[in-house]
């Protein structure tokens, strides 16, 4: 498992997808601090964070679009699978790697921390820790998603647009739950990743919904093994 | 060594292989022949364990596919048809990644990739990227992946396709080399190839085995009619009435040898009759002296066709 994290994260920036993809995320981060915080004399990070959080719906399909799908095309899969590893981890590898990239991406967004705190400001630190690991933990969901896109096909344009199709869809959960109403509005909010990152972004650090992120993409890293080894059994 | 058993898969309606049974012994080289689309590649994964069966069982030293895959993955170096390689990276890379998948022992692996780089010959390029490499490096690279780790048993689905002839030779002499202290399996639909390199040959066609022994073997046992070759000076026409009238000749054919007095004749005899003393008595008398005589087995390549057509007019 140690040697597919470590290799992913190799490769990851050995091409220059992770630099574009940290780029891109850092770019815009910085337009909404410096218009968003800095020009409002604002002393706390969890708006920019809640902000910023709908780039991941573009970036995270991009990030993980090759991360099972290359195996599939180039015969790697084969090498994977013979080897005496098991599946679910090969699937923890790859999806730790995107996880490292995404840290590194994530990460950029302490120098924000570290200006605010150069001018003097005082963010409240159970609001930041909140909104830190609420930010954190739908990333990993995310991810999650894109890596089970990643397995159903061994094309990397579709995989992007599957999980892209499915973080949209995520994104409009919560009007379409108040739209609709009653029970199917219930089912719908077992999908809603956001109204919970609300809550974990204003300082409540309520354990169900870590427990609810955790196991959400734990469920679809489960849900990528079952599709890997379905394909095993049914064709070759 | 290996213990396969009535081993069979289907693709939903479509049989790959049915009821495939056979052993490889320990330190033996077998060859697995067929034509394309035989199932080849189907067995091999399913041994390997890329690929459940349908029903039927493996066994690898005694560790069975299904109950104890990672024991018997331990033991097997696979290379696919299409060699498994990460294009982005160096060889050096490539395969210490290989080592960590395979869970080798650091102080081991240390040793052991120098001595399979030397093996393989790609010592050379070892900090090359992949993608850069020629497809007979390529080829190599595969081959060394399939030997980290030191596994008893490899497995080589067509190990030469695609290679031109040079490299062709270098990766049988390779594998022969192998052979001396791993069981190998080697898929392949070149009949020279198998003849050359292995010691037993399991025949395969439409998913079903055909025919299992030595290339010798089964040489021997399908011909029911020797064979010769003779280059005979003299006219082609009385040379070719004079051996038709020896008894037990069942079967001539003429072929130019590019002079004018010497020709080849391929010569097929019923196989209790020996026809040669007759033969050779003949033309003596004519004055016709014979220039060569050579004893043809029948070709793997025959028996190959002989099979697998056999085959299809039982369908």
């Amino acid at each position: 498992m140690l040697a597919i994290w470590k290799r992913e994260v190799q490769a990851y920036f050995y091409q220059p997808i992770a630099y574009i993809l940290i780029g891109i995320f850092f770019a815009i981060s910085s337009i909404y601090f410096t218009f968003g915080t800095i020009a409002s004399q604002a002393a706390e990070l969890n708006n920019l964070l809640s902000s910023i959080i709908f780039i991941l719906t573009f970036v995270c399909p991009i990030l993980t679009m090759r991360i099972l799908t290359e195996d599939r095309k180039n015969g790697t899969e084969v090498l994977l699978v013979t080897s005496p590893v098991d599946v679910y981890q090969i699937v923890l590898g790859k999806f730790l790697a995107s996880l490292t990239v995404f840290l590194v991406m994530f990460a950029s967004t302490f120098i924000y921390l570290a200006i605010i705190y150069i001018l003097g400001g005082k963010p409240e630190i159970p609001m930041l820790i909140g909104g830190y690991i609420g930010f954190l933990l739908v990333g990993a969901s995310y991810i999650a998603i894109g890596v089970f896109a990643s397995s159903l096909t061994e094309n990397q344009i579709v995989a992007a647009i599957i999980s892209f199709a499915i973080l949209l869809v995520i994104n409009i959960i919560d009007p379409i739950a108040s739209f609709v109403g009653g029970f199917t509005a219930k089912v719908l909010d077992m999908f809603s990743l956001l109204s919970r990152y609300k809550d974990l972004n204003s300082g409540i650090l309520d354990l169900t919904s870590v427990v609810y992120y955790l196991s959400f993409t734990a469920v679809f890293l489960f849900l990528t093994t079952r599709v890997i080894d379905k394909r095993r059994w049914s064709q070759g | 060594m290996i213990e396969i058993q009535n081993l069979t898969k289907h693709y939903g309606e479509i049989k790959a292989i049915e009821d495939v049974s056979f052993t490889v012994n320990k330190g033996e080289i077998l060859g697995f022949l067929g034509p394309n689309g035989a199932g080849k590649t189907t067995t091999m994964n399913i041994i390997t364990g890329y690929m459940p069966s349908t029903s039927g069982t493996v066994t690898v030293d005694g560790y069975d596919i299904m109950d104890n895959p990672g024991e018997v993955k331990k033991r097997i170096g696979y290379l696919p048809e299409l060699p498994p390689l990460y294009l982005d990276m160096t060889v050096s890379d490539f395969l210490n990644f290989c080592a960590q998948l395979k869970d080798v022992d650091k102080k081991v692996w240390k040793s052991q990739k120098n001595d399979i780089m030397e093996l393989v010959k790609i010592t050379h390029v070892q900090h090359r990227l992949i993608r850069n490499l020629s497809k007979g490096y390529r080829q190599r690279v595969g081959l060394a992946q399939a030997l980290v780790g030191a596994p008893e048993v490899l497995i080589l689905d067509e190990p030469t396709v695609g290679l031109d002839p040079k490299q062709i030779i270098e990766i049988r002499k390779l594998i022969k080399a192998l052979g001396k202290n791993h069981t190998i399996i080697l898929s392949s639909h070149i009949l020279p190839e198998v003849s050359a390199v292995c010691e037993r040959v399991v025949i395969i066609n439409k998913g079903r085995i055909v025919a299992v022994d030595t290339p010798e073997n089964l040489s021997k046992n399908l011909a029911d009619f020797t064979k010769f070759k003779m280059t005979i000076a003299g006219p082609e026409k009385k040379v070719k009435e004079l051996i038709q009238q020896v008894y037990g000749v069942k079967y001539l054919e003429v072929q130019n040898t590019g002079k004018n007095d010497e020709f080849g004749y391929i010569i097929e005899a019923y196989k209790d009759i020996d026809v040669r003393k007759p033969i050779f008595h003949k033309l003596a008398q004519a004055g016709y002296p014979i220039l060569e005589l050579r004893s043809l087995g029948l070709s793997l390549e025959e028996i190959f066709l002989q099979l697998t057509t056999e085959e299809k007019e039982v369908n």
